[in-house]
């Protein structure tokens, strides 16, 4: 046993500053001028705390080597990653980040279990075993989990929710025999004995955080990203509470609950309860039977109004003041940088331009903004629903890309709508809207769109991005 | 089936119930189309021009209305057309069902099917296509300011010429439907000072819309008698009502009244007194004079000269744009027929379920079915929703909702007091102190985060999940401890399993935090 370079109180400080550091770093996000900054205190907290930990008495020093393989090996992967990756991307980076996090909480809970070294004994040693178990529980859910969402944000996994018969029971069942084996776990008197319930548990836990994901639709993807996020961050603080370690303990508890409010944000946004969400099925015509038979009375009624590029370009021109609304279908054709352009465009003509975001416009929290930003659309032009839907009035073109229930007015209007209630951007209220979108499809709520067949309303229908070059063609031309 | 167009004979109609474009789009519909010789020769549209689009040209108005199954009619047919009609012929057209009770009378006893264009349920927005009212009053409220202009001796706009100062005409118009807002549009577009008034208050920003400014009354009262028109108003708001108008007919140069109540005589807006008021010269156009005019001294189809003021009370204004008002109709009229042809094969089907063609069914085989029962309207829902929602407003969360009610919160109280006593009377001590910190991190996460602007929520999550690979931590503890090879410890498994955790964790650290580095990089005023 060598020395090690700082005692173990020194250790404990160090890991006082690091928390400190992350509540700094979380505190800095309230406002872009800070967020850097932020950022920045949250890298100085994590080395701070992996350098404590190394020099500290918890770490031989024979284990270093293996401990800087680790890191170079992951920091390198993790580095190319963030470089290479697409804004657009992002749901699924912080998806797949997620269940790393998850994997990374079942192989400390299992190292922990095997670790006979140090022996507890009494209510210590069931509450240990609790912790390992729960521990794995959640790092296990959120593994799967994470996974299937990084599928189905990806698209490999289509994002109709998956609905087996009785689900609501399988999940149940699968509760009580985790709850069943964990008895077992904890009355297991050797390693060998509680191996087993162990694996069955993680495996239930694996097969549930599918079965979670699978069964919600691509538009609840914002609140199960964050909630994910969260589970993130109990599965850290599990493994606290299973190492005794007050960091992971504050750490997991930070982000849980920051993962814990995002969730709720977004439920909100869609006037929506979270077990609901959970729950699952919404997203398809299937699920929602009884709304469709009442809703029958509720047709739209009128004409759709196509236009061409070109005409859309007239209406920007002669516009005063135009919103825009984007939505996921400004992601998937990565249509953000013309839009820049013809806001800019617009802007030097001294057209009132600004861009409205729905809270769960896109694929998770905040995507809309972080893809406006890339294209390089000053942040403060960028206002969020509650900020700007009182203006809609006082439009001249509110022009939505590729959203549709975030600009339902049934959401208001229709009492029987599966979506009535949520808070929607009011672009009808504009003297005149204009939709871009590739069909006349309905969008991940499975409800028609009221809008579309709205007098004061034209639809552009094509392709984000091609449309949109078109546009801004027929502008400069 | 094949469509006739006779051609009208109502003494000075001009117009005709289809113009050539729509011939084509007619036939392409799957019908065949005949037109009387000459019938759009006042709207100056030749037989040639009708043969070219696709339609053939009978001879005489018998031959047609005897090959017709569908005719399209301007104006109600007379007793002399309805005589050349047979049994299962539809009819099109303007028949004033309320007014010409014995039309109505002899059509059912020729047991044919009759389509009233102005039966149309206009609230429909479906049926704004075919409504050929309001397409007839546009034209007619464009043609009231050229009549006007045409009898008023001076300029409409202002102009500083080297002859001298030209004020610009001042003009008044009463009444902001469809027809007093094509003349608003066409009154401000040549330059005219245009005023307006209406007892509805909604349509002021309609009339500010298009160049006109709107007068209003000095009086409370809303005058929507639903289906956007107006209703009969209160004695002191036609007190007030007068005033304003004498006093518009001193200070304008013309006047275009517009006002109609259906059902009801023409409102008398403006009186031989204010006529006598107005400046010589002056001009008035009285768009109800069918409907006995909104002026006291109004001659329908007559401009007359009273006091100096040119009165036009002519009724005819639309089919005086013979050409533009054809081509609305006509065009009207495809879409009605495509409402009732909806296989586009040439057959109609009088689809009575449907409530715009309900409506416009006067007559069925015969059946009178006029009047159609009241459309089921789609009640409001503007108000009462949005103050639900209303209600909701005010951001996310925490700083909007008020404080909880009190029974809830002793609930809370007295369920969060009663699990920490379960809590702290079982746990061990060692567990309790983690648990003090994990409780006080999760309010100070609480705390902090509600303060993160929406805008970086994604940035918000990225770095959360870098801070979360905080479990590197008990990989770290667990790689090479002190107590390595003791108590039978299985090192190697032990190690390997720390080392992918460390990995996996570090791909997330680093990674995390570089990402979330580039997003916010992008951030920029």
């Amino acid at each position: 046993m060598s020395q090690s370079l700082i005692s173990s109180s020194v250790a404990t400080v160090a890991y006082l500053g690091a928390a400190i550091l992350f509540i700094l770093s979380l505190g800095g996000l309230s406002n872009p001028e800070t967020s850097r900054r932020g950022n920045l205190y949250g890298v100085i907290g994590m080395a701070l705390a992996v350098l404590a930990t190394i020099v500290g008495p918890r770490v031989a020093a024979a284990g270093i080597p293996w401990i800087v393989g680790a890191l170079v090996i992951g920091g390198s992967v993790g580095l190319y990653a963030a470089k290479t990756v697409k804004m657009t991307q992002m749901p699924e980076l912080v998806a797949l980040m997620h269940s790393l996090v998850g994997l990374a909480a079942c192989l400390v809970g299992f190292a922990s279990y095997v670790d006979t070294s140090v022996q507890y004994s009494g209510a210590e040693k069931a509450i240990h075993e609790v912790e390992i178990y729960v521990g794995i529980l959640i790092g296990a859910v959120t593994f799967s989990g994470s996974l299937i969402a990084f599928g189905k944000l990806n698209g490999k996994i289509g994002g109709k929710p998956l609905l087996l018969p009785g689900r609501h029971w399988l999940n149940l069942l699968g509760l009580l025999v985790v709850v069943w084996f964990g008895r077992e776990f904890v009355n297991a008197h050797d390693v060998q004995s509680g191996m087993t319930p162990l694996i069955v548990m993680t495996a239930i836990a694996l097969l549930f955080g599918v079965h979670m994901v699978m069964a919600i639709g691509g538009a609840d993807m914002p609140v199960v990203v964050s909630m994910l996020n969260s589970y993130s961050g109990w599965a850290a603080a599990a493994t606290g509470f299973m190492l005794s370690n007050d960091l992971l303990i504050v750490t997991g508890a930070l982000v849980g609950s920051s993962g814990a409010i995002l969730s709720y944000i977004m439920c909100n946004a869609m006037n929506r309860n979270f077990i609901s969400v959970i729950a699952g099925g919404f997203g398809s015509g299937a699920g929602k039977p009884a709304a469709k038979a009442e809703g029958e009375a509720a047709e739209p009624q009128g004409e759709v109004v196509p236009v061409s590029a070109a005409e859309t370009a007239e209406l920007l021109r002669d516009a005063k003041s135009v919103i825009i609304v984007p939505g996921y279908g400004m992601a998937v054709a990565q249509a953000q940088h013309t839009v820049n352009e013809i806001t800019k465009h617009l802007r030097e003509k001294g057209v009132n331009v600004r861009f409205g975001i729905h809270p769960v416009a896109g694929r998770m929290p905040g995507h809309m903004n972080v893809l406006l930003a890339e294209a390089k659309v000053p942040y403060d032009i960028v206002l969020e629903m509650d900020e700007i839907n009182d203006d809609f009035p006082d439009t001249d073109v509110a022009m939505v890309i590729g959203a549709n229930d975030i600009v339902n007015p049934a959401a208001q209007d229709d009492p029987t709508s599966p979506i009535a209630g949520m808070p929607v951007l009011e672009v009808w209220k504009a003297r005149t809207s204009i939709v871009m979108k590739r069909s006349m499809a309905s969008g991940y709520a499975g409800v028609d769109n009221p809008l579309f067949y709205k007098e004061n309303n034209r639809m552009l229908f094509g392709d984000a991005k091609k449309m949109l070059d078109e546009v801004l063609v027929a502008l400069k031309g | 089936m094949r469509i006739g167009v006779p051609r009208e004979i109502f003494p000075g109609e001009k117009r005709v119930a289809t113009v050539p474009d729509v011939v084509t789009k007619l036939v392409k519909l799957g019908f065949e189309v005949v037109v009387e010789r000459g019938a759009g020769a006042l709207a100056d549209l030749s037989d040639e021009a009708y043969v070219e689009a696709g339609a053939s040209v009978a001879a005489s108005a018998a031959d047609l209305w005897q090959a017709s199954d569908i005719v399209f009619k301007v104006r109600a047919p007379t007793p002399e057309e309805v005589a050349l009609m047979h049994e299962g012929q539809t009819l099109i057209g303007f028949l004033w069902p309320a007014q010409n009770p014995e039309l109505m009378q002899l059509l059912s006893a020729k047991k044919v099917t009759a389509l009233s264009i102005d039966a149309l349920p206009r609230t429909l927005s479906r049926a704004q296509k075919m409504d050929a009212l309001t397409s007839m009053a546009g034209v007619s409220g464009y043609r009231a300011v050229v009549e006007a202009a045409n009898a008023f001796g001076r300029f409409f706009n202002g102009q500083i010429t080297a002859a001298g100062k030209v004020p610009p005409a001042k003009v008044f118009i009463a009444g902001a439907g469809v027809a007093g807002l094509a003349a608003i549009g066409a009154a401000a577009s040549l330059g005219a000072i245009v005023r307006a008034n209406d007892t509805r208050a909604e349509v002021a920003d309609q009339v500010v819309s298009l160049g006109g400014e709107f007068v209003k009354v000095d009086y409370e009262e809303e005058g929507s008698g639903g289906g956007g028109y107006a209703k009969v108003m209160s004695e002191g708001f036609q007190a007030a009502q007068r005033e304003m108008y004498a006093k518009q007919a001193q200070e304008c140069d013309i006047i275009i009244t517009t006002a109609l109540i259906p059902g009801k005589p023409a409102p008398k807006l403006i009186t031989a007194a204010m006529v006598q008021s107005m400046k010589p010269g002056s001009v008035i156009v009285d768009m109800a004079a069918e409907q006995g005019g909104n002026c006291e001294l109004t001659e329908p189809g007559k401009a007359v000269v009273k006091h100096g003021v040119t009165i036009v009370g002519y009724t005819d204004l639309a089919s005086r744009m013979a050409r533009q008002s054809s081509t609305l109709y006509g065009t009207n009229l495809f879409r009605l027929t495509e409402e009732l042809c909806k296989t586009k094969d040439g057959v109609i089907n009088v689809n009575m379920q449907d409530d715009a063609i309900r409506g416009l069914t006067v007559i069925k085989d015969g059946e009178i079915t006029w009047p159609a029962p009241p459309l089921v309207v789609a009640p409001k829902p503007a108000p009462k929703p949005t103050a639900a929602v209303a209600e909701k407003k005010g951001g996310h969360g925490h700083s909007s909702s008020g404080p909880m009610p009190l029974k809830t919160l002793v609930m809370v109280f007295g369920l969060g007091a009663l699990a920490l006593w379960a809590i702290g009377a079982f746990a061990p001590a060692a567990f309790l102190g983690h648990f003090t910190v994990f409780v006080l991190a999760c309010f100070i996460g609480y705390m902090v985060v509600w303060n993160v602007t929406p805008a970086l929520h994604t940035p918000l999550m990225s770095v959360t999940n870098a801070i979360s690979s905080i479990i590197a931590i008990g990989a770290l503890v667990q790689i090479l401890p002190p107590e390595a090879g003791s108590n039978g410890r299985p090192d190697q498994l032990i190690q390997w399993l720390a080392f992918a955790g460390i990995v996996l964790t570090a791909i997330n650290m680093f990674g995390g935090f570089a990402v979330t580095r580039r997003m916010l990089d992008m951030f920029r005023k």
